[in-house]
């Protein structure tokens, strides 16, 4: 069993402030949020603090829940579509301890979503905020590492290098080999990374009717994408833009329509298919239980 | 049949217990205490400071405790405490050449105003290990002397102006007067890193960077990587006043001495069409005994000037880019290791992607028998 002591040491939030930033730090980066809102798509430069967890955890996505979060929030965290992964979980009591807020796990319950690699399945609504954590904001790091040269290019709107990346992909494999993290122009303007979600999740930015914010702390950037606002995931007129289809179905819920995670069962080549939105899964198992009885 | 993985919460809980006995080790031995961790790992606590960028001795050992020896995450501990403390206020620029100092070696003179002082140094000890420690005894000479404490103290005394300053007295060396406004620099921990960056906010990056990174990036300017043509003017380690100044006095009052180490780099520069060859500086600081730290970061300050110097651009350590986004340990640590977090997701549409590739690729060879293998799940 747990050693009593460790838990309430690890268990009592220490002394500080309402969702630990400090107010002005909250103001600061509010001023970002206001700003990437203002001009969709654009990586506003913040800030950014050193948090208690590490970069790449999910930092940038934590400063900004922090800073939009209030008492009356209902928070609810994902990692890779799940509630119950250890970072979800982890993130979760950092709030839970820190701010004290509700939490949940029901997507349509929540006020508030912090999200690492997925969209909830179930559609937004207005009034809910979505928090994305983003590990690499600039959706040309990989063509141009050098942000002076990515920050003109922006100011330019002059992405070719995305264009002749993509239809170097075609060139090459005959369609478009990006599977997540695939990038998208938003309100026709700058061409934003939507964070390592699968494309899969590309068309739930659009004209959503939630308020989408995203927190990158290790590279120190926040950009928005407001309700209702136009999100175009890149494509050409011969090769548009497709999502993830699978030939299986939800081994619990029997979906045919969410993103299915691959599950190995055994070591003799077998497998299952399952909701990697864990929430969106169980709802379904329930209702299908209750129709039964 | 799966069950959807629950029970992460109970997880972490265990490896908090787990963490903690591993931390401890052998229950039958006594623990160690911060106090012995302070005052017997100096170095450890000295670079904890330096690159958690809080000048506290104490809190410094009590990440290294809590962190189990792992200096990167002690550090990360140290800065994660930093984050939300007030500022206060600005300290006065503080002026090394009132140091009392402990050593001070110069490759450049012989000798020089204020002697060359060895000091406390590891430069020549003869690597062999002591087993008397092992042994649990204290070596022959762990108590110093007498005469070694005179002799320091009566260089205390004498003023020892820095090398610089004397090659300056030729005008051999560049100079950067300190203009009266000087602006404050800004500060990292604050506003996020741009570039291009000014020299003030650079050496505060690197001033924080991590030790064994500055020390690569020093070294490839030694191995062809952009040469600088190095001596080191001096390097020194002594105690300096900090002194702020309250608007509401108008006059500045010490609020006590840290412990620094200093490194002044001289290097070559052939000069251009409107100056005359002189020698160039870098310069490095870091918070108690920090050498390795100082003179790397004094090299690697001299290679980012280059720019600044209308030398051409060739080499990682002249980048700015390069140097200052990479050099951070908790950016670099976090983002290496986060790939340990779940990707899942990314996978199985890599996975999906890879599948789909083969079968095409399968299929313009083989034709229609390839259904079976690539089909099975994707």
């Amino acid at each position: 069993m747990i050693d009593s002591q460790t838990m309430q040491a690890q268990d009592t939030a220490p002394e500080v402030n309402f969702a630990y930033l400090d107010e002005r730090t909250k103001r600061m980066i509010r001023r970002a949020i206001l700003k990437a809102v203002a001009i969709p798509g654009y990586q506003v430069p913040f800030g950014s603090r050193e948090m208690p967890l590490p970069y790449g955890w999910g930092t940038g996505g934590i400063q900004v829940t922090a800073s939009v979060i209030g008492p009356t929030d209902t928070l609810k965290v994902i990692d890779q579509g799940s509630d119950d992964t250890v970072n979800a979980v982890n993130i979760r009591r950092f709030f839970e301890r820190t701010a004290g807020v509700n939490t949940t796990t029901r997507t349509h319950e929540a006020t508030l979503i912090q999200t690492r690699h997925r969209i909830p399945e179930k559609p937004l609504v207005e009034g809910q905020i979505i928090v994305f954590q983003v590990p690499v904001p600039e959706p040309m790091q990989r063509l141009e590492p050098r942000e002076t040269e990515t920050r003109t290019l922006h100011g330019l709107a002059e992405y070719g290098l995305m264009h002749v990346k993509l239809y170097e992909d075609i060139a090459r494999y005959g369609h478009i080999a990006t599977t997540y993290d695939y990038p998208v122009l938003v309100n026709h303007r700058y061409i934003m990374s939507p964070s390592p979600n699968p494309k899969f999740d590309n068309p739930k930015m659009h004209m959503n009717p939630a308020l989408q914010l995203f927190g990158a702390g290790r590279e120190k950037r926040i950009y928005a994408v407001p309700p209702y606002t136009a999100v175009e995931s890149l494509a050409f007129e011969d090769y548009p833009f497709e999502i993830q289809k699978w030939n299986t179905v939800c081994a619990q819920c029997g979906s045919t329509e969410s993103f299915l995670d691959e599950i190995i069962t055994d070591d003799t080549g077998g497998r299952m298919h399952v909701c990697s939105d864990s929430d969106y899964c169980q709802s379904r198992v329930d209702l299908q239980s209750e129709k039964k009885s | 049949m799966y069950v959807a993985v629950k029970g992460g919460e109970t997880a972490i809980l265990n490896s908090y217990k787990l963490l903690e006995e591993q931390r401890r080790g052998d229950p039958s031995l006594p623990e160690l205490s911060v106090d012995q961790i302070r005052h017997q790992l100096k170095l450890s606590v000295d670079r904890v400071m330096t690159e958690g960028s809080v000048y506290d001795p104490q809190l410094a050992a009590l990440a290294i405790k809590q962190a189990s020896g792992d200096l990167v995450e002690a550090i990360f501990l140290l800065r994660a405490y930093r984050a939300t403390l007030p500022r206060l206020g600005n300290t006065r620029a503080i002026d090394t050449s009132r140091m009392q100092l402990m050593r001070r070696i110069s490759a450049t003179f012989k000798d020089l105003p204020g002697g060359q002082v060895l000091g406390p140094t590891y430069d020549y000890t003869q690597r062999l290990l002591d087993f008397t420690l092992l042994a649990n005894a204290q070596t022959g000479n762990s108590h110093p002397s007498h005469s070694s404490e005179k002799t320091l103290e009566s260089h205390e005394q004498e003023s020892a102006p820095r090398v610089i300053d004397l090659l300056n007295q030729e005008n051999l060396i560049e100079t950067f007067e300190c203009p009266k406004d000087d602006p404050s620099p800004k500060d990292l921990t604050r506003e996020p890193l741009r570039f291009p960056a000014d020299r003030a906010t650079r050496l505060q990056n690197i001033a924080r960077g991590d030790e064994g990174f500055l020390l690569a990036m020093a070294y490839s300017t030694q191995r062809g990587y952009s040469h600088s043509h190095p001596f080191v003017g001096e390097v020194r380690l002594g105690e300096v006043a900090i002194e702020i100044e309250p608007e509401e006095l108008g006059f500045a009052i010490s609020i006590g001495d840290i412990e620094i180490t200093e490194c002044e780099m001289v290097n070559q520069f052939a000069g251009s069409k409107t100056e005359p060859p002189k020698f160039t500086r870098g310069y490095g600081l870091a918070f108690g005994h920090s050498e390795r730290k100082a003179m790397a970061m004094s090299l690697v300050d001299r290679a980012l000037r280059a720019e600044e110097l209308g030398e051409t651009i060739e080499s990682p350590a002249q980048m700015q880019e390069f140097v200052l986004s990479h050099s951070d340990s908790l950016e670099a640590s976090g983002f290496v290791q986060h790939l340990k977090l779940p990707h899942y997701v990314d996978f199985q549409s890599e996975l999906e992607l890879v599948r789909k590739m083969r079968a095409n690729q399968l299929g313009a060879d083989a034709g229609d028998s390839l259904d079976n293998e690539s089909q099975g799940s994707s």
